[in-house]
C-alpha cells in the first residue's frame, strides 16, 4: 500500500538525475556552510530554497510534455508582459531595474523567461511539420530577441546572455543551416564594435579588467584576484573543508553565491574540481540521452536546451570565477545560494524528468 | 504511402540531424570542460606556489607591539618623565578624499583649536601620505565617544588609544631630561645605520635631546610581535603567535629635583647655566639651563607658534648651554693657572710680585691691565687667587709658555669632552700654537700666552667642563667620567644597576700645592676676597673662584660701563666652588649670561645650592640675594690716566 503510494508518487523521477542532483546539492551546502562562516543560517535557508525547488520539480515531473506545449505560448506571453511592466514600474536595486513588486511578493520577470522562451521556441519549432525554412528562423530569431533586449536593458547582461544562449541551443537543435550559423558567426563578429559600444560602462570594465585584472586590484578586478588566489592556493588537494583561508577570512567577496567555487576550489583543490566537473558531466550525458530519447520534437529541442543550458551555467560562472570569462552575475548551478536560481534551475529538470517518464507511458500507452 | 514515407524519412532526417547536433553541442560541453579543467591545472598546480605565496601572506599580517617606554626619575624617586593613555585622532591623509571638508565636519563634533590645525598641517608636510597624522590630542570621554558614534562618517579618520610620554615636571631640567618627538627621515635613517630599524616597526617616536635621546637605547625597549590572521579589511581575527614586548628600562638620575628647582628658581628671567657634581663619584647633582621650556609641547609635534616662539627668541630657551654654550672662562681659569706655576715650580712660596696694576713683555709698550687701576701691591700666589690679581697671571702665563700650561691644564677637561652621559656635548677650545695654525694659518704671539693666564683670549670652555674641572680640583686631581644616570632598572628585573663610575685621569698633584690653591680660593669666599658676601654666614667653607667673560672689546681708550652698554653685550658672570672645602661634597659651576659680575651674579646661585645640597635649607622667598654690596674687590676702577689708555688692552675682572 505504501510502496504503492511511493512509487506513484516518484513514477516521473528519473533516478540517475536525481542521485546526481541530490548529491551536487549536497556538495553545494557543504560548501555553503564553509562559505557562510561555518553558520546554519544560510544553510538552513538554501535547505528551504531546495525543498519549495523540489517540490516544483516534482509538480513539473507530473506534468506531461504535451500539457507543458500548451502552457509554453501563455507563459512567453506573461514573461513578456511582465519584463515590459519592469521596464516600467520595476524598481531600481544596485542600479538595476529587475524586479516587479506585485504587492504580495517581489519576483524577477527575466527568470521566468529562463524556461519560458525555449519553451515558447520549442512550441514554434513543433508547430512546423516540415522541415523549418528561413523565416521560421527569423520569426523564431525575433521571438528570442525580444525577450533578450529587454533584460539587457534592465540591464543584467548575465542573465540575457543566458537566456538568448537557451533560445540560441533551440535554435540550433531545430535545424539552423550551417551556412547560416557561420554566416552569423562571422556577422557577430563583425557587430563587436557595434555591441560594445552599446554597453555600459560597467560592463565594459568588466571586460577590461578581465583582460587585466590588475588594472583595479581593490575595485573591479579585487573579485577576480581574490578568486584565483583561493583557487591557485586550493593546489591538487585542497586545504581542506571549512580550512580555506581565502574563504574564512572574507577576502573573497559574495563567497556564497556568485563566487562560491572559488571557496569549493580552494577547500577541495583540483581533485574537487575535477570531480565535480565530472559530476556535471554527468548531470549533462543524462540530460543529452533524454534529448535523444525523447519522442516529440517539442520535448526533444526542450531537453536539448535545458541541458545545455546548465552547461552554459556551470562554463560561465566558473570560467568566470577562475578569471578565464568577464565577471557576470551568474550563480553555479546547484552549488551557489540563491532562491530564484535554484527554482528554475529545478524547474528545468522537473521538465526533464517529465519527458523522460512520460515518453514511456506514452510508448505504452 | 508516398507521403506517409516523405515524412518517415523527414522524421529519420530530423532524428539524424538532431542527434548529429546535439553530439556536436556535446563535444563543445566536453572541450568547455577541458578548458576549465587545464585552466584548474594551471592555477591549482602550475601556480601553485605562487597563489600559496599570496593567499599567506594575505592572511598572515606581522603587527608590532610598542613596548613601553622606560621612565625617568630622580635621585629621590621624582618621576621626570612617565607615559599615560591618551585619545587621539589621527588621520591618513591618502584615505580621506576631502581633507578640508572632512576636519571641518570633524570640529563640529570634537573641538579642533588653530593651533591644533597648524600643528596637523606641519606634520602632514613631514610625513607620507599615507602615514596616519594626528589631529587631536588628548580626547576627553565624552569627544573620544561622540567621535566613536559617528565613526563611519569619517573613513580615513582613527580615534586611538595611545601612549603618550609626559613630562609632570614641565620646564624642570628640561634640557637634561630632553624630549621625544616624532620619528623622521634623519632618524629613520640613524635606525637604519645602527641595524635597529625593526626595533621601531610599531614606534612614532624618538628620543630627541638630553637623556631621553642619549638613552634612547635602554629607554625604548624590544618591540613585541604578534602574527595575526587578518581579514581583507586588514582587521585581526586571531593571535597565531605572539612575542611580548619587552618594556625599556627605567633610568634613575644622580640629579635631585628639588636642587634643580632652587637652582632655576634662583636663575630667574636671568639666562645662564649651572652644572653641580658630586667630586668623589662623578655624579651630576643638578643641571641647569636657562631659560628653560615646556618638553611637553615636542612630544607630538610643536605647534608652529610656540615653535616660532621658542625658536626665535632672543634667549635662545632651546640651547643646551651647560654642554653647548661656549663661554670664555675669565678668571675661574686662574686656580688652574696657579697649579700649573705650583707644580712647574715656578710659583710657589714664598714667590711674589709687586704689582703696578699692568704687565708688560719685555722689549714691549704694550701694557696688559689688571682689572684694578693702580695694582694690588705685593701679591703672592694665595693672594693672586684671593684678590684675582691679572697681573700675576700674566706674567706666570708667560713664563710657563703656552704649551706647558696648556698641557698642564688639559688634565682637568679643558679643550676636550667631559663625557657626560648626555649626547651634543661641545668641546671647548685650549688654544695651542698648532691649533691657531690650522685655524688662521698665523703664528703663535707671546701677548696671546699672556692673555691665557687669565682664561680670555681663544680659551672657552662650557658650563660643563668648568664644573667638571672643578670637581677635578675639589678631588685632588682625579678626573672621574660625569654621568647623570646614576642607575639603569631593568624592566624585567626590577634590578637597579648602578652605571659605572669610570676614571678618566688622574694627575699627579702636590698636596701642599692643591693647599695653597685651596686657600686662595676659600680667601674669595672670605672678607676681602672677591666674592666674600657668598661666603658669608654659610657654616660651611666654600673654596670658589669668581670670573668674568667679556662679550665684546673694550676698545684701547674705552671704559666698560655697564650702564651704557645693551644689557645683551654685558659681561657674562662665572662662578666656580666647591664644598665643604675640606671634604668636598659639591664643585659647581655657575655662569650669567651678561650678569657682569661673577661674585655678585653668579655667586649667590651658587650659594643657594650649596646651601641646600649641604645643609638642606631652602633659600627664602622674600630674602632676595645679596647682590649690591657684594663686589668690593671687583668694582671697576674709576677713569684712568688718559696716557695709559693708547695702547692698553684691559680686562675687566
Amino acid at each position: 500500500m505504501i510502496s504503492q503510494f511511493l512509487q506513484n508518487m516518484f513514477k516521473h523521477i528519473d533516478s540517475f538525475l536525481l542521485a546526481c542532483l541530490l548529491f551536487a546539492l549536497l556538495v553545494g551546502l557543504l560548501v555553503l556552510y564553509s562559505a557562510a562562516g561555518q553558520s546554519f543560517a544560510r544553510v538552513n535557508a538554501q535547505l528551504v530554497n531546495i525543498l519549495v525547488a523540489f517540490t516544483v520539480l516534482w509538480l513539473v515531473s507530473n506534468i506531461s510534455p504535451q500539457h507543458l506545449e500548451r502552457i509554453a505560448v501563455p507563459l512567453y506571453v506573461l514573461g513578456i508582459l511582465l519584463l515590459v511592466g519592469v521596464a516600467l514600474f520595476g524598481e531600481i536595486s544596485h542600479g538595476a531595474r529587475r524586479w516587479l513588486n506585485l504587492g504580495v511578493t517581489k519576483i524577477q520577470p527575466s527568470e521566468i523567461m529562463r524556461i519560458a522562451v525555449p519553451m515558447m521556441l520549442a512550441w514554434y519549432f513543433a508547430k512546423r511539420e516540415a522541415k523549418p525554412r528561413t523565416v521560421d528562423f527569423i520569426i523564431a530569431a525575433v521571438l528570442l530577441l525580444l525577450p533578450v533586449a529587454l533584460i539587457a536593458k534592465q540591464p543584467d547582461l548575465g542573465t540575457s546572455l543566458l537566456v538568448a544562449s537557451s533560445g540560441f541551443y533551440v535554435i540550433f537543435l531545430a535545424g539552423l543551416s550551417w551556412k547560416f550559423l557561420l554566416g552569423g558567426a562571422v556577422a557577430l563578429g563583425a557587430m563587436a564594435p557595434v555591441f560594445w559600444s552599446m554597453l555600459h560602462d560597467y560592463q565594459r570594465r568588466r571586460i577590461e579588467i578581465l583582460i587585466d585584472p590588475t588594472q583595479d586590484p581593490l575595485g573591479a578586478g579585487y573579485h577576480t584576484i581574490q578568486a584565483t588566489i583561493a583557487l591557485g592556493s586550493g593546489g591538487s588537494t585542497g586545504k581542506g573543508w571549512l580550512n580555506g583561508t581565502q574563504s574564512q577570512l572574507d577576502f573573497l567577496p559574495e563567497r556564497t553565491t556568485d563566487f562560491i567555487f572559488a571557496v569549493f576550489g580552494e577547500e577541495f583543490g583540483l581533485v574537487g574540481c575535477l570531480l565535480l566537473l565530472v559530476l556535471f558531466t554527468l548531470i549533462i550525458g543524462r540530460g543529452l540521452v533524454i534529448a535523444v530519447q525523447a519522442k516529440s520534437t517539442f520535448s526533444r529541442l526542450l531537453a536539448g536546451s535545458i541541458t545545455l543550458n546548465f552547461f552554459t551555467y556551470a562554463f560561465v560562472n566558473i570560467g568566470m570565477v577562475s578569471g578565464i570569462l568577464p565577471v557576470v552575475g551568474v550563480p553555479l548551478p546547484l552549488i551557489s545560494y540563491g532562491g530564484t536560481s535554484m527554482l528554475s534551475l529545478l524547474l528545468g529538470f522537473g521538465v526533464l524528468m517529465s519527458i523522460q517518464t512520460h515518453k514511456k507511458l506514452v510508448a505504452s500507452g | 504511402m508516398m507521403r506517409a514515407s516523405t515524412e518517415l524519412k523527414n522524421y529519420q532526417y530530423e532524428q539524424y540531424d538532431f542527434r548529429l547536433r546535439l553530439a556536436v553541442l556535446g563535444l563543445g560541453v566536453l572541450l568547455g570542460f577541458s578548458l576549465l579543467a587545464a585552466r584548474f591545472y594551471y592555477l591549482q598546480v602550475y601556480q601553485y606556489d605562487y597563489y600559496q605565496t599570496l593567499a599567506e601572506s594575505n592572511r598572515i599580517s606581522v603587527v608590532p607591539i610598542t613596548p613601553n617606554r622606560g621612565l625617568i626619575s630622580d635621585k629621590n624617586g621624582v618621576v621626570l618623565a612617565h607615559n599615560f593613555f591618551v585619545y587621539t585622532l589621527e588621520i591618513t591623509p591618502a584615505k580621506v578624499k576631502n581633507l578640508e571638508v572632512t576636519i571641518a565636519d570633524l570640529s563640529k563634533l570634537v573641538e579642533v583649536s588653530s593651533l591644533d590645525l597648524k600643528r596637523f598641517k606641519k606634520l602632514k608636510a613631514q610625513s607620507h601620505e599615507f602615514e596616519s597624522v594626528p589631529l587631536r590630542t588628548h580626547l576627553n570621554e565624552v569627544e573620544a565617544a561622540r567621535f566613536a558614534v559617528n565613526r563611519y562618517r569619517f573613513p580615513g579618520v582613527e580615534l586611538k588609544s595611545r601612549l603618550f610620554r609626559h613630562y609632570p615636571q614641565g620646564k624642570l631640567g628640561a634640557h637634561m631630561v630632553g624630549y621625544i618627538g616624532r620619528i623622521n627621515d634623519k632618524d629613520l635613517a640613524n635606525l637604519e645605520k645602527a641595524n635597529v630599524l625593526s626595533n621601531y616597526k610599531g614606534s612614532d617616536h624618538i628620543g630627541k635631546s638630553g637623556i631621553e635621546q642619549s638613552y634612547e637605547a635602554q629607554l625604548h625597549g624590544i618591540t613585541g610581535f604578534q602574527q595575526v590572521e587578518i581579514d581583507a579589511d586588514g582587521k585581526a581575527v586571531r593571535v597565531l603567535s605572539s612575542t611580548a614586548p619587552i618594556s625599556g628600562n627605567n633610568l634613575n638620575l644622580s640629579v635631585d629635583s628639588k636642587l634643580q628647582e632652587i637652582a632655576e628658581t634662583a636663575f630667574g628671567d636671568r639666562r645662564g647655566a649651572m652644572v653641580a657634581i658630586q667630586p668623589a663619584t662623578g655624579e651630576v647633582l643638578a643641571y641647569v639651563s636657562m631659560p628653560t621650556f615646556d618638553p611637553n609641547l615636542f612630544v607630538d609635534g610643536i605647534d608652529v607658534d610656540n615653535w616660532k616662539m621658542l625658536n626665535e627668541s632672543l634667549d635662545k630657551p632651546l640651547i643646551n648651554r651647560p654642554l653647548r654654550g661656549v663661554y670664555p672662562p675669565g678668571s675661574t681659569f686662574k686656580p688652574f693657572a696657579a697649579l700649573a706655576g705650583l707644580e712647574t715650580g715656578k710659583r710657589l712660596p714664598p714667590y711674589s710680585i709687586s704689582d703696578a696694576g699692568y704687565f708688560t713683555l719685555p722689549n714691549s709698550r704694550h701694557r696688559y691691565r689688571d682689572w684694578k687701576p693702580g695694582g694690588h701691591g705685593q701679591v703672592d700666589m694665595r693672594r693672586a687667587i684671593a684678590i684675582s690679581c691679572d697681573t700675576f697671571f700674566y706674567g706666570l702665563a708667560m713664563e710657563l709658555g703656552i704649551e706647558r700650561l696648556t698641557d698642564f691644564v688639559r688634565h682637568f677637561g679643558f679643550g676636550q669632552k667631559s663625557g657626560i652621559d648626555i649626547e651634543g656635548e661641545m668641546q671647548g677650545l685650549l688654544p695651542t700654537p698648532e691649533w691657531k695654525k690650522r685655524r688662521f694659518k698665523q703664528p703663535w704671539y707671546m701677548g696671546e700666552t699672556v692673555i691665557v693666564g687669565i682664561g680670555q683670549g681663544y680659551t672657552l670652555v662650557t658650563p660643563m667642563q668648568l664644573a667638571q674641572a672643578t670637581a677635578i680640583l675639589a678631588n685632588k686631581g682625579q678626573a672621574i667620567r660625569p654621568r647623570i644616570v646614576s642607575a639603569i632598572v631593568d624592566a624585567k628585573t626590577g634590578v637597579a644597576k648602578p652605571t659605572p663610575k669610570v676614571l678618566v685621569d688622574k694627575v699627579q698633584l702636590n698636596d701642599k700645592n692643591l693647599e695653597i690653591v685651596k686657600l686662595g680660593m676659600l680667601d674669595v669666599t672670605l672678607p676681602g676676597g672677591t666674592a666674600a658676601s657668598v661666603g658669608a654666614n654659610a657654616g660651611y667653607a666654600i673654596a670658589a673662584k669668581t670670573g668674568t667673560a667679556q662679550v665684546i672689546g673694550i676698545k684701547q681708550n674705552e671704559k666698560y660701563n655697564e650702564k651704557n652698554i645693551d644689557e645683551r653685550h654685558r659681561d657674562h658672570a662665572l662662578f666656580i666652588a666647591y664644598a665643604p672645602a675640606d671634604d668636598p661634597k659639591i664643585a659647581l659651576a655657575v655662569i650669567v649670561e651678561n650678569g657682569g659680575h661673577g661674585g655678585s651674579a653668579a655667586g649667590p646661585i651658587a650659594r643657594k645650592v650649596m646651601d641646600y645640597y649641604l645643609l638642606g635649607k631652602s633659600p627664602q622667598p622674600e630674602l632676595t640675594p645679596i647682590s649690591a654690596e657684594v663686589a668690593t674687590g671687583e668694582e671697576p676702577a674709576q677713569a684712568e690716566p688718559a696716557s695709559q689708555q693708547t695702547q692698553e688692552e684691559a680686562y675687566h675682572d
